[in-house]
Order: C-alpha cells, then sequence, then structure tokens
C-alpha cells in the first residue's frame, strides 16, 4: 500500500510540488495501479526467472572510433541560458 | 615487527579513475580529448541525454575493465549489466548516471602494499564501469554560489570506480596504495594520472574500531594523506573529550588541511536503481584468455626481474619500477652497454630525487626521451634524452668526471630547455676531472701559502684539514675529487 508520505517523498525525488489534495489524489491512483500488479501476484512465479530484456541479446558494442560531436553553437541552441559557451543554471542547494 | 595499530585505525578507499587512454566516451563517439578543448564541444545528443537518444557501450572500456580486474587478481564476472542511479543534479543531463550495481565487472581482488610492517594485502571488494558526469563551475563560493556553469565535455566519460576493504591502518598505507594502483593502472596503459580530473577519491575511516567517516572527493595523493591524518586526529580528540564520533560525510578543504562536515541532507539519499533497459546484458569471460596474453609486465615482477638481470638492489629496483615510463628509459639506457649498476644510481638517485626536488612528474617517454611536467604549473615541462644520461654514466664509470660534476650536469640539463649534451656541459663549466699533476701542484701550492693552518692540523685542529681541502678545490676550480684531495694532503703532511 502506497501511503500519503511515500507520495510526499516520490514528489520530493522528483522535486515536484505537490498540493494536499494532489496527494490524496495521486495516493489513491497509484494503490489502484499497484492493485493490477497485486492480481499477477497471485500467478505462481517462484520457478520463473525475472525478466529484465525480452529480447535475449548479449554483447552490444561499438568500436573505439571517434565521431564528429556537435559543433557548441548547435549545442546550446535550445537555451537562453548559457554562458561563454556553458550551460548557466540556477545555483543547486 | 607486528603493527600494533594502536588508534584501532581503518581505513577504506572508494577510487574513481577516468579510462582517458581511450579515443571514445563510455557511450558514444565522442573525442575523450578534451582538455584544452572549449566548453562543449565534446558532446554530442547521447552525452547530452537528449530524448531518444540510446547509448552503445564501448568495446575497449570493457576490456581495459577486464584488464584492471585481472592485474587486481579479482573474478570477472560471468555475466554483468548496468543500472540507472537517479538523482536530481544538473551534472548528468540525462537525470540519472549509467552504472553498475550488484553485478559489478570485477570483485574479490587484491594489491599488496609495502605496510607498516612488511607486505600487506589490501582487499579490493569490486571494480565496476560507469559514467562520469560533467564538469560544473559555481560562480562566487560554493557557498554563495550565484549560479552554476555546466560543461558536458566530460559527461559520459569511461570510468572504473574501485571499492576496496578497510585494509589500510594508516595514511601512509591508504597513500602507499593508491601510489601503487596508479602505477598498476599506468603499466596497463588504461590510464593517464597527470590529465586533470583523472583520478578522484573518497576515504573513509574509523578509529578504535568504531564509527566511520567518509571524506568526498580528494584529488591528489599527498591530499588523501593529509586529509586522513587530520581527520584521526579530530576523531581521536571527539573521543577523548568524552564524545561520540558521528556517522557522517566531511569534505576535505586542501587549502587549510582540514576536514568539513557537509551539510546534511534532510532526506535519506534514494537512488532508485533499477537495470537500464536501453543496454543488454554482457557475457564477456570468454575474452579472458585473450586479454591474459595481452597483459604487461606488472611492477613486481619487473622489479623482481630488475634485480635478477641487472644486479641492482632492491631499493633501486623499487625506486625504478615505480614509474612504466622509468622503467622504460631504464632498460633503454641498460641496452647501450653502460654499467647498469651505475645507471641505476644515476637515474634511481640522482636524477629522480632531483625531478621530485624541482615538482616534476614524468609525463611520457618515447623510446628516446623521458618528459616531465610540473605537478603544478604544467607550462614548466621538460624532457632528457637515452643518449644523454649513457654519456653520462660512461664519463663517470670512466672516471673523466667527478660525481659532483654528474650531479651538476643533471641539475643543469633539467633546469634549462636548451640543447645540450652532457659533454657540452662538462665543457662549457669546465667540470672535466682535474689531471693529477694539476691536483698535486695546487696541494703543494695550497699547503705552501697557508703554513698557519697547516701548522694548526698538525697540531691536532680537524677543521684546518677541511680549509686546505677547500682551497685546492678552489685552485681547480672545483675539477678536483675531494676525497682523494683530502687523502692526497693527509699523506702530504704525516707521510
Amino acid at each position: 500500500m502506497i501511503t500519503k508520505e511515500d507520495v510526499e517523498h516520490i514528489g520530493w525525488l522528483a522535486r515536484i510540488d505537490i498540493s494536499e489534495q494532489e496527494t490524496v489524489e495521486y495516493m489513491e491512483k497509484l494503490n489502484s495501479v499497484l492493485g493490477y500488479f497485486g492480481q499477477l501476484d497471485e500467478l505462481p512465479t517462484e520457478d520463473v526467472a525475472p525478466t529484465y530484456h525480452v529480447a535475449e541479446i548479449y554483447n552490444v558494442f561499438r568500436e573505439d572510433v571517434v565521431e564528429e560531436s556537435l559543433p557548441q553553437e548547435v549545442v546550446l541552441a535550445n537555451t537562453e541560458h548559457k554562458q561563454d559557451g556553458t550551460f548557466r543554471v540556477p545555483k543547486i542547494g | 615487527m607486528v603493527y600494533e595499530n594502536p588508534d584501532g585505525v581503518r581505513i577504506g578507499l572508494e577510487i574513481h579513475i577516468q579510462l582517458n587512454k581511450l579515443k571514445t566516451k563510455m557511450f558514444c563517439g565522442c573525442s575523450t580529448d578534451y582538455h584544452n578543448a572549449a566548453p562543449n564541444t565534446h558532446t554530442c545528443p547521447v552525452c547530452l541525454g537528449l530524448p531518444g537518444t540510446l547509448p552503445v557501450l564501448n568495446k575497449k572500456a570493457v576490456e581495459a575493465a577486464i584488464k584492471v580486474g585481472l592485474a587486481l587478481e579479482g573474478e570477472i564476472a560471468e555475466e554483468t549489466q548496468f543500472h540507472r542511479k537517479n538523482y536530481f543534479y544538473p551534472d548528468l543531463p540525462k537525470g540519472f548516471q549509467i552504472t553498475q550495481y550488484d553485478f559489478p565487472i570485477v570483485s574479490n581482488g587484491k594489491v599488496v602494499i609495502e605496510g607498516e610492517d612488511g607486505e600487506h594485502a589490501v582487499g579490493i571488494t569490486r571494480a565496476h564501469m560507469e559514467e562520469d558526469p560533467g564538469k560544473l563551475v559555481h560562480i562566487g563560493s560554493i557557498g554563495k554560489s550565484k549560479g552554476v556553469l555546466i560543461d558536458y565535455n566530460r559527461s559520459g566519460m569511461p570510468l572504473i570506480e574501485t571499492v576496496t576493504e578497510p585494509d589500510m591502518r594508516s595514511p601512509k598505507e591508504a597513500r602507499r596504495f593508491l601510489d601503487k594502483f596508479r602505477n598498476i593502472l599506468e603499466y596497463l596503459d588504461v590510464f593517464d594520472g597527470n590529465l586533470e580530473g583523472a583520478m578522484r577519491v573518497d576515504a573513509n575511516v574509523s578509529v578504535h574500531w568504531g564509527t566511520r567517516v567518509e571524506i568526498k572527493n580528494i584529488s591528489s595523493h599527498k591530499g588523501v594523506e593529509r586529509a586522513l591524518l587530520y581527520e584521526i586526529m579530530r576523531q581521536k580528540n571527539v573521543i577523548r573529550r568524552g564524545g561520540k564520533v558521528s556517522q557522517e560525510t566531511r569534505h576535505y578543504d586542501e587549502g587549510r588541511g582540514v576536514t568539513l562536515s557537509m551539510r546534511t541532507k534532510e532526506e535519506a539519499e534514494d537512488y532508485r536503481y533499477f537495470r537500464e533497459p536501453d543496454l543488454m546484458p554482457m557475457q564477456v569471460t570468454d575474452w579472458i584468455p585473450a586479454i591474459k596474453e595481452t597483459l604487461p609486465e606488472l611492477p613486481d615482477a619487473k622489479r623482481s626481474r630488475f634485480i635478477e638481470q641487472y644486479g641492482i638492489t632492491d631499493m633501486h629496483a623499487k625506486s625504478l619500477t615505480s614509474k612504466i615510463m622509468l622503467a622504460d628509459f631504464y632498460e633503454d639506457v641498460c641496452a647501450e652497454g653502460v654499467d647498469p649498476k651505475i645507471a641505476a644510481t644515476w637515474t634511481a638517485d640522482v636524477f629522480l630525487g632531483e625531478l621530485n626536488y624541482r615538482d616534476l612528474a614524468i609525463s611520457s617517454y618515447d623510446g628516446k626521451k623521458i618528459s616531465f611536467i610540473h605537478a603544478k604549473d604544467p607550462k614548466i615541462k621538460n624532457s632528457f634524452k637515452v643518449s644523454d644520461m649513457v654519456e653520462l654514466v660512461n664519463l663517470f664509470a670512466e672516471g673523466k668526471i667527478s660525481d659532483r660534476a654528474a650531479v651538476e650536469v643533471i641539475r643543469t640539463m633539467l633546469d634549462t630547455t636548451e640543447e645540450k649534451t652532457p659533454s657540452h656541459i662538462i665543457e662549457e663549466k669546465g667540470l672535466f676531472k682535474a689531471e693529477d699533476d694539476l691536483v698535486t701542484k695546487a696541494i703543494a701550492e695550497t699547503i705552501a701559502e697557508n703554513e698557519a693552518a697547516v701548522q694548526d692540523y698538525l697540531g691536532g685542529t680537524e677543521k684546518s684539514l677541511n680549509f686546505l681541502v677547500g682551497q685546492v678545490m678552489k685552485k681547480t676550480k672545483g675539477t678536483a675529487d675531494a676525497k682523494t684531495t683530502r687523502e692526497l694532503i693527509i699523506k702530504e703532511l704525516k707521510g
């Protein structure tokens, strides 16, 4: 069961302000989603290895060959917040 | 002798090293050669974390990780994979770092160091691959930051994080571990420790087997030793006053040489690790035999061989193999047919000693000359040729120059970037050993001219002998051998 505190914690992790009313609403919605997984829990899965990838592929690599990087002006094209070739962001605290 | 460890000190290290000898980043084809580049010129949609991009792992990074694992005598995992470590900080624009979690590629290794009481094994818990975050520059101080400037050139650089067991019992052992570890990595040719940010260390330390404190992000080996010395003293003081050491993370202030408590977060870290769905798992143990073939001779093996092959002392062998570039330089000098013992003395004791005195760090060796740069000011750099060392060793071995003159030659060569051979310098400075009759003449003159000093010496004033030797040195412009001169004067006066 997801509690109100869990929702507040998730909100903090995602740096989202959630109002008191929303907290209750999200708690109910998240619990109903978890309810579906509750149904899956009824299936016997003790002998089934977890599936992390649907395709059974291993060892996908790239050779160590340099490719062209983007020009600085293209990198910074989508932001207004730039200074001396860098991204400028508010202080972090 | 067994080291008692009177304060019950336990030190463990977490070391991040950049695989900066690779040509490209961990998950994209951006070049790793960004150190002198303008910000954000070595980035692409992958390392900028743009939506819809997919990481593809650099095969050479995995090979390098296996090399490191084998050199650390660790186990290579049958199956290994990546995880996402989620956190809110703009140094990685994706909002998470791709790293390894419960399936690291390397586990259970060890490194044998020279401990407080002889050989001491430090356990390696694990070593895993991950990507480096970008570089943040705070406008103003961290405390009063007005904003942050971000350069993503470093973002996605291939890293290996190595975690040791808390097996080190003193700051000195921690430093020796780091020296040895760096040396091994340079032997493997996966790492250049001279580049900025190449190695970052977190240290955890406790005293009297108590609570451990973590010190974050120390950038030099000396810094680690100093930070630990300070932190051990601080913890002992807390206990002496009847207090309790609290579990916390501290920051090392290099300028003041102290560790400071970092602001504690209100909520515990919650990285929500989960498997990276964009990267397939790896099964690479079948690469091991081929990689083993490519492993170079490692420091300990080279040290033993040097003693055997060149008949040099263990001290010299240890010093010469403490840097792969120095070891190669020495072997190439010896290959020119010089006396290996004399070459060892001049390379390990004098040459290396003079480099350390000048704060010069060896940076490369190309088979002809060894190059070095100033540890703090990379604009100061110089090099020393194999052929020059060969010439110097031969001149000394043939008795043409005194040891004082040879030291003078090495110093002069380190202090000038002009192209000059040892013979040039010897000629310019008149350092050739004086002919015997010149010395004999100078001694005769000195005795004749310094009646009083001669009488004092014969009367038992030993100091006067030093004065007479000094006079002879002056007359021969320092080319006479001091020890021989001394003996000759005694013989002359006392028969």
